[in-house]
């Protein structure tokens, strides 16, 4: 266990390393493609760069060579919907630089952006006039499909599901053969008794909180997990995406409200011990609370890995847009150093949001009868 | 003469910067004070200044 433990750790380390070789390839072969940029050219260049790393995409790239045009990786499986379910390879797209015909319909991925959008038989986009409201006019805008494609991020999150569904059954199974944990629940057995002990138990109460571990120590472990693996050289930044994050701020808000007392829906509707106008305008304030409370863990979660993933590309660019040996050395430095603190941030983030969680399954388990009586 | 939106929310990070500061400032005071509540006190002030990171980012993304 502890040379998966040292494995992991020193592939975690070695992320910034491994995306700045591939960075170097992105950059252009050495000094005689910079220096046809000027400054504002290069500028968009490396603002592409760091955004286009956060970004999810249709292929699973490893390693690109821009300035060779060569990519190094494998494509994914792209589902569209246009009047009827279309299904091809992404490597048909060619990275943005083809035009994919499926059932009579005409299909183009936009590198820049990543998006699938139609197009007619040329390869021209077909448009739409919308309002651009900061315009204030009308504009031709490229018209979308409905993708339903496995994309790099649903393809790690499934990944990532399957490997923990194998990973704590065996957990589990390590269990029947005796008390004494082996193999990996020796190390996920502390932190699985933490999150019981720690967060569960306190914040849910002694009474409920055992229908609400399943969620919390799935939660927990799927976001601590992707998190890691955004770490991982692969470019992964699955929970640097509000799209998942939002899904599981919903999952909590489902859990929550259909899990609620009577008590919780009182304190909502008609809060105890308070005035009558009090109530009145409490109840608008309690309502929009509980959106509130999930969407601040949905913005909370993703604009912290996204964060992170920016400010580490931020430094690669920086470290190769010096010329000078000891500047680049400095940024690499503290590129390593913001790598540490982002493995840290990677657990907090997890840790936090199973805590919040289980705030909130606490609120909506709650039984205080007591308390009512003595305050009527 | 406007001001543009990207000040307001300098000015609301600067203002996360100062609560999560003194979160951090007031948690430490307290543990070196009650070492054996250490736990405790970490867990709220993680709580605490998770809160005022969500709005410090609301802010980021409003602009």
């Amino acid at each position: 266990m502890h040379k998966v433990v040292r494995f992991l750790l020193v592939l975690a380390l070695a992320g910034p390393t491994a995306v700045l070789a591939s960075s170097e390839g992105h950059g252009g072969h050495g000094d005689d493609h910079k220096k046809e940029l000027t400054p504002e050219q290069k500028k968009a260049h490396n603002k592409h760069y760091v955004i286009h790393h956060t970004q999810d995409s249709h292929d699973f790239g490893i390693f690109a060579n821009e300035s060779e045009g060569t990519h190094y990786g494998f494509p994914l499986p792209v589902i569209l919907w246009d009047d009827g379910i279309h299904f091809f390879m992404s490597s048909k797209f060619d990275h943005g630089h083809k035009t994919v015909e499926s059932n009579g319909k005409y299909f183009r991925l936009n590198y820049a952006d990543g998006k699938v959008y139609k197009a007619d038989a040329e390869g021209h986009y077909i448009t739409k006039k919308v309002w651009d409201a900061d315009l204030e006019m009308h504009v031709q805008e490229p018209v979308e499909v409905l993708d339903f494609s496995i994309t790099k991020n649903v393809l790690v999150t499934i990944l990532m599901a399957i490997f923990m569904f194998f990973l704590f059954r065996s957990v589990a199974r390590s269990y029947q053969k005796g008390l004494a944990p082996s193999g990996a629940a020796k190390f996920l057995e502390p932190i699985i008794i933490y999150i019981r002990d720690e967060i569960a138990r306190p914040n849910i109460g002694e009474k409920h909180y055992k229908k609400y571990m399943v969620y919390l120590l799935s939660v927990f472990f799927f976001i601590w997990f992707l998190n890691l693996s955004g770490m991982t050289p692969l470019g992964i930044n699955v929970t640097g995406n509000i799209a998942f994050t939002a899904a599981l701020a919903v999952m909590t808000y489902l859990i929550t409200t259909f899990t609620a007392k009577k008590d919780y829906w009182m304190h909502i509707v008609w809060m105890p011990g308070v005035p009558v106008p009090m109530k009145i305008i409490l109840f608008p304030i309690e309502l929009l609370g509980t959106i509130i409370k999930p969407f601040a863990l949905m913005i909370r979660l993703y604009a912290n890995m996204l964060a992170g993933h920016v400010v580490l590309g931020m430094l690669l660019v920086a470290a190769y847009g010096f010329s000078s040996y000891f500047a680049s050395g400095a940024f690499i430095g503290l590129t390593f150093f913001m790598n540490i603190i982002e493995l840290l941030v990677a657990l907090l983030q997890a840790y936090i949001f199973t805590m919040l969680t289980a705030l909130y399954f606490g609120a909506a388990a709650e039984e205080h009868d007591h308390e009512h009586a003595a305050a009527h | 003469m406007e001001i543009p939106a990207i000040v307001g929310a300098g000015l609301v990070v600067i203002g996360a910067g100062i609560g999560i500061g003194r979160i951090g400032g007031s948690a430490m005071e307290a543990i070196a004070r009650q070492p054996e509540a250490t736990n405790k006190i970490q867990t709220a002030m993680l709580i605490a200044a998770a809160l005022i990171e969500g709005i410090g980012f609301a802010a980021l993304f409003a602009v």
